[in-house]
C-alpha cells in the first residue's frame, strides 16, 4: 500500500446557471477587471492508502459518483499525486 | 392509520408537521430519530424541512445517504406514501426517489415568502382534494430550491402528469416573475413514477390553519389520508399481513 494525495475538482456542467460566478464576475468588472467568463469549482483534497495510482483514482471516482458530485449538474476531474 | 415524521440532525419543521398531522388532521404520528431506523410499518412517511447536516456539500446530500434511507426506499418500493417537504424534497432528489435536483436559487439568497402554486395533478394520492388548475397559497423558505433536470426528464414528467405544483401568479399564470427561485418550467412539486412519492419545496404544514394565513396546504395531508382510507395505496396493515 502507498499513500496518495488526490485532488478532486467539482464544477458545474457547461451551460448550468452559476449564480455565484455571475455575482463574482460582476463584482470583478466593477473593480476594473472585465472578464469573458468565470466559473467556480470546489476542490476536495483527499489522502488515502491504495496499492497503486490507478486504484487510488478508482476510489476517488467512486467517491464522486456516490456522494461528492451530483451527475445532474456536476462534472469533475480527479488528479492523483503521489 | 399511523404516520412517521423522520428527524435528522438539523430538521426544524418536524414538530410543525407532527402538529398538523396530530392536532389538525387527528392522525397518530411518530417522530422517528434517524438513528432509530423505522422499526415498524407506517402508512406514510414525511421527511420534513430543515437543514440536515447544515446543508453541507449540497442540501440533503448527506442525509440522503444515511442508513434510514434504505428503510424509506423499501417503504416507497411497497407503494406506500412518502412526502418530502423542502429539505425533505432535496433529500428525496438526492437519494433518487424522484429525478433531478434542487439546487441554489437563481438569485442565490435565502427566500422566505408566500408563493402561489397552480395545482397540475389532481389524481395522485397527494392531490385528490384539489381542483385541477386551482391556485393555492403556500410559503417557501429555502436557498437551494431551484429545480433542475435534463430536458428529456422534464418532458417525461410533463407527459406522465408527474408535475404536481408549479409556481404561478395569483391568477394561475406561470411567469418568470412568479418563479421565485428560477425552477425549470416553474416546477416545485413532483411525483415519483408510481405517484406514491411527492416532493415539494413549499411548506404545506405552514399553510394548514386559516389563522396562520392559509389552509391551502392542508389538502395535501387530507388527500394522503383519504387515499389511504379509500385503499387506493397500500396500508401498513397490508404490509404486516
Amino acid at each position: 500500500m502507498m499513500k496518495f494525495t488526490i485532488d478532486i475538482t467539482i464544477g458545474l456542467k457547461e451551460g448550468m446557471l452559476d449564480p455565484e460566478a455571475r455575482a463574482i464576475r460582476h463584482a470583478l468588472s466593477n473593480l476594473g477587471f472585465p472578464t469573458d467568463n468565470l466559473s467556480t469549482a470546489r476542490v476536495f483534497q483527499i489522502t488515502l492508502d491504495a496499492p497503486d495510482s490507478d486504484a487510488a483514482r478508482d476510489r476517488a471516482e467512486e467517491m464522486c459518483a456516490r456522494l461528492l458530485a451530483n451527475p445532474v449538474i456536476h462534472r469533475y476531474t480527479v488528479e492523483v499525486r503521489s | 392509520m399511523r404516520f412517521a415524521v423522520v428527524q435528522f440532525g438539523g430538521s426544524n419543521c418536524d414538530r410543525d408537521v407532527c402538529h398538523v398531522l396530530r392536532d389538525i388532521c387527528g392522525i397518530s404520528t411518530d417522530l422517528v430519530w434517524y438513528k432509530e431506523r423505522l422499526t415498524q410499518p407506517y402508512d406514510a412517511i414525511v421527511i420534513p424541512g430543515g437543514f440536515s447536516y447544515g446543508d453541507y456539500l449540497r442540501a440533503g446530500a448527506i442525509a440522503a445517504r444515511t442508513p434510514i434511507m434504505s428503510d424509506i426506499l423499501a417503504h416507497a418500493n411497497d407503494g406506500r406514501l412518502v412526502l418530502g417537504i423542502c429539505n425533505g424534497a432535496q433529500i428525496g432528489a438526492e437519494c433518487g426517489l424522484i429525478p433531478g435536483i434542487f439546487t441554489v436559487n437563481a438569485y442565490p439568497k435565502f427566500i422566505c415568502e408566500w408563493t402561489y402554486l397552480r395545482v397540475e395533478n389532481t389524481t395522485s394520492p397527494f392531490t385528490t382534494a384539489y381542483r385541477r388548475g386551482e391556485v393555492i397559497r403556500i410559503p417557501v423558505a429555502h436557498k437551494e430550491g431551484r429545480y433542475v433536470a435534463p430536458p428529456e426528464t422534464l418532458e417525461k414528467l410533463e407527459r406522465k402528469n408527474r408535475i404536481a405544483f408549479r409556481f404561478c401568479d395569483p391568477y394561475g399564470v406561470c411567469t418568470p416573475e412568479s418563479n421565485p427561485n428560477g425552477s425549470a418550467r416553474n416546477i416545485t412539486g413532483l411525483l415519483s413514477e408510481q405517484d406514491n412519492v411527492l416532493v415539494m419545496m413549499p411548506h404545506p404544514e405552514r399553510a394548514a390553519e386559516a389563522v396562520l394565513g392559509s389552509d391551502d396546504g392542508k389538502k395535501v395531508f387530507d388527500s394522503m389520508i383519504g387515499s389511504i382510507e379509500a385503499g387506493r395505496v397500500p396500508s401498513a396493515e397490508q404490509v404486516r399481513t
